[in-house]
């Protein structure tokens, strides 16, 4: 297999294609694993000695974790030679991140079928398989700077946000094992404080590897170089990092800790959220100005996560609240926030990205599917609202509950209505989801010599014209 | 160079501020020592080792399909009786893990411990 490719071409593809093929299984996976933790909410004895909640849920956040970083590096490798104009650094560090990466996660699925864990929140895998994770990002890290050899003096904003991503993602892995000293895990509110400032700071790496990919093809779509050079962007980029770097704070209301650590956190992360609004706003006033119809797709999912931006905004502004964080917190209310974060923005920026490397390389296919990506962007669009008021609706009545001092097997019943409403549009978000991946894994796996093998017609020809880089 | 300035100023603030936590504001007050911290570590591995965060939470770290255990022990509904019932037989959602009489009481001893520090959530 050849992975070496020449600048300005699309003969990378297939690392992308690897990479991005390896993303989708561990999404469709993770997400039926995540559709069997809601059966276990109205079926407590749904496979409880098989594949118990204790082992399903780890199973369905690592997968989506996963999902989320590899599909951001498959884009990065396809993206890395037309940034810099270089072939890759280091060709045969593709297939050994590849392999390392694949054998982490078979070791780590395996033992979590196995029942062997390190029962700690997110990396909840033995600690030794955290050391194999990190390993497996140093092929990725190596190509990424040594291919880039970056002059931050005037990098653009995306590569200081992938190198952001990169550099913190060690750091933060790092961190969350540091309860494996005495001086940490013998301290009860140290040990906690310091998991959630580790994996606070964790989501913030991958986050910083997801939106720089976005900015990155808003830059392309609108042939407009100032959109990551600008100001402004470098303003969100700084309020972001400074959220990368204190602002889990806002998690620890309950822990016994200084409140002025969470309100500084707090307004932080509120205006990054608004920033980032503020950007794709202009960038979609930009967009009509140049009429570039080359980008609809990608736009499509830029402008649904847009409005998740927007809706989670107002979500976290209230449960950041103290007094009414007291009540949220340990609800699923939190996990609305989550889902809205980790499918309505992420996964619609990261289906943006991925559909916007589609068009570069098979315009002329991808053209063809439009119509059946419209819908299905539709349909998960509409399951994650229900899926999301659904979340909403079991907090607000586990909120009753604790009000009126009912036990937890009373609120879990009186909260059965919503549990079903979450099964019902999880599952719908699934067949959504797994229209979009089966879309575009029919787009990548089709050769470029197939893709001429029908005639389109002109207006078909005229609306897939690539934009080249 | 001013953004490469603003960078190192951004992490150097992070380096310290992560130093502080690591070290100050963060201990319990409670000095343990002897069995009795023997016992916590020991519940506190095994509550890991069990993957207990699946389903439950200890200060907001974890799962919701299990009630919240930050202060089982003082909670007036539950308490000592509770958690050990679940403990040794299980529950409608939680499995039977077959805890042995002194694994039991190492959990429990941990439980206790973790809702010694839990003063926040004691606030009238």
């Amino acid at each position: 297999m050849k992975y070496f490719s020449p600048p300005h071409s699309t003969s990378n593809f297939p690392v992308a294609r690897a990479f991005l093929l390896l993303a989708f299984s561990y999404l469709l996976f993770g997400l039926l694993l995540g559709c069997i933790g809601s059966f276990q909410y109205l079926w407590p004895s749904f496979l409880k000695n098989k594949l118990s909640f204790q082992q399903s849920r780890p199973l369905h956040v690592y997968l989506v974790i996963s999902w989320i970083f590899t599909s951001a590096q498959g884009a990065i490798y396809y993206f890395l030679p037309r940034v810099t104009g270089r072939n890759l650094f280091w060709p045969g560090g593709l297939k050994i991140h590849f392999i390392l990466q694949l054998s982490v996660s078979l070791l780590i699925i395996g033992a979590f079928f196995s029942g062997h864990f390190g029962g700690r929140e997110y990396l909840e895998f033995p600690p030794w398989l955290g050391i194999l994770l990190l390993l497996s990002w140093l092929p990725f890290a190596i190509n990424f700077f040594c291919t880039l050899k970056p002059d931050y003096r005037k990098a653009p904003v995306y590569i200081w946000s992938w190198s952001t991503g990169i550099f913190f993602f060690f750091i933060t892995v790092s961190e969350s094992y540091l309860w494996l000293f005495d001086h940490f895990n013998k301290q009860i509110i140290r040990d906690i404080t310091i998991q959630w400032k580790a994996l606070g700071s964790m989501v913030g790496s991958w986050n910083m590897l997801v939106y720089g990919a976005a900015m990155f093809i808003m830059e392309k779509i609108t042939n407009d170089k100032r959109i990551s050079h600008n100001r402004i962007s470098f303003a969100f980029y700084f309020l972001g990092l400074t959220n990368l770097l204190f602002n889990w704070g806002h998690h620890t209301y309950i822990v016994p800790a200084a409140p002025w650590v969470q309100t500084v956190a707090y307004v932080i992360s509120m205006t990054e959220l608004l920033l980032l609004g503020h950007i794709i706003w202009k960038w979609k006033k930009s967009l009509t100005a140049t009429k570039n119809k080359y980008g609809n797709i990608s736009y499509r999912f830029l402008s649904v996560a847009d409005g998740w931006i927007f809706l989670n905004l107002t979500l976290a502004i209230l449960i950041s609240v103290p007094s009414l964080n007291y009540y949220t917190h340990g609800t699923h209310i939190t996990v609305a926030h989550a889902m809205g974060a980790t499918i309505g923005i992420n996964t619609m920026l990261l289906f943006a990205v991925i559909f916007y490397v589609l068009g570069d390389a098979r315009p002329l296919l991808l053209q063809r599917k439009e119509r059946l990506i419209n819908r299905s962007l539709t349909l998960t669009n509409i399951a994650l609202y229900l899926f999301w008021f659904a979340l909403l609706g079991s907090g607000l009545v586990k909120i009753a509950g604790k009000l009126n001092n009912n036990s937890f097997y009373k609120i879990m019943d009186q909260s059965l209505p919503w549990f079903r409403g979450f099964a019902a549009s999880g599952l719908l978000l699934l067949a959504g989801i797994v229209a979009l991946v089966s879309t575009a894994v029919a787009v990548l796996l089709h050769s470029r010599k197939n893709e001429t093998g029908r005639k389109f017609n002109k207006r078909e020809v005229k609306r897939s014209g690539r934009h080249l880089i | 160079m001013r953004k490469i300035f603003i960078f190192l100023g951004l992490f150097s603030g992070y380096a310290a501020y992560s130093y502080l936590v690591y070290t100050k504001g963060t201990e319990s007050e409670l000095v343990l020592r002897g069995i009795q911290q023997q016992q916590i570590e020991l519940g506190k591995s095994l509550y890991q080792q069990h993957n207990c965060t699946a389903c439950h939470q200890l200060y907001g770290l974890g799962g919701y399909l299990g009630p919240e255990l930050t202060t089982a022990w003082s909670d007036p509904s539950r308490g000592e009786n509770y958690i050990r019932a679940f403990l040794q037989k299980g529950g409608q959602r939680m499995p039977d893990f077959h805890f042995t009489k002194n694994e039991t009481d190492a959990i429990v001893a941990f439980l206790r411990y973790v809702d010694s520090t839990a003063i926040t959530y004691k606030k009238p």
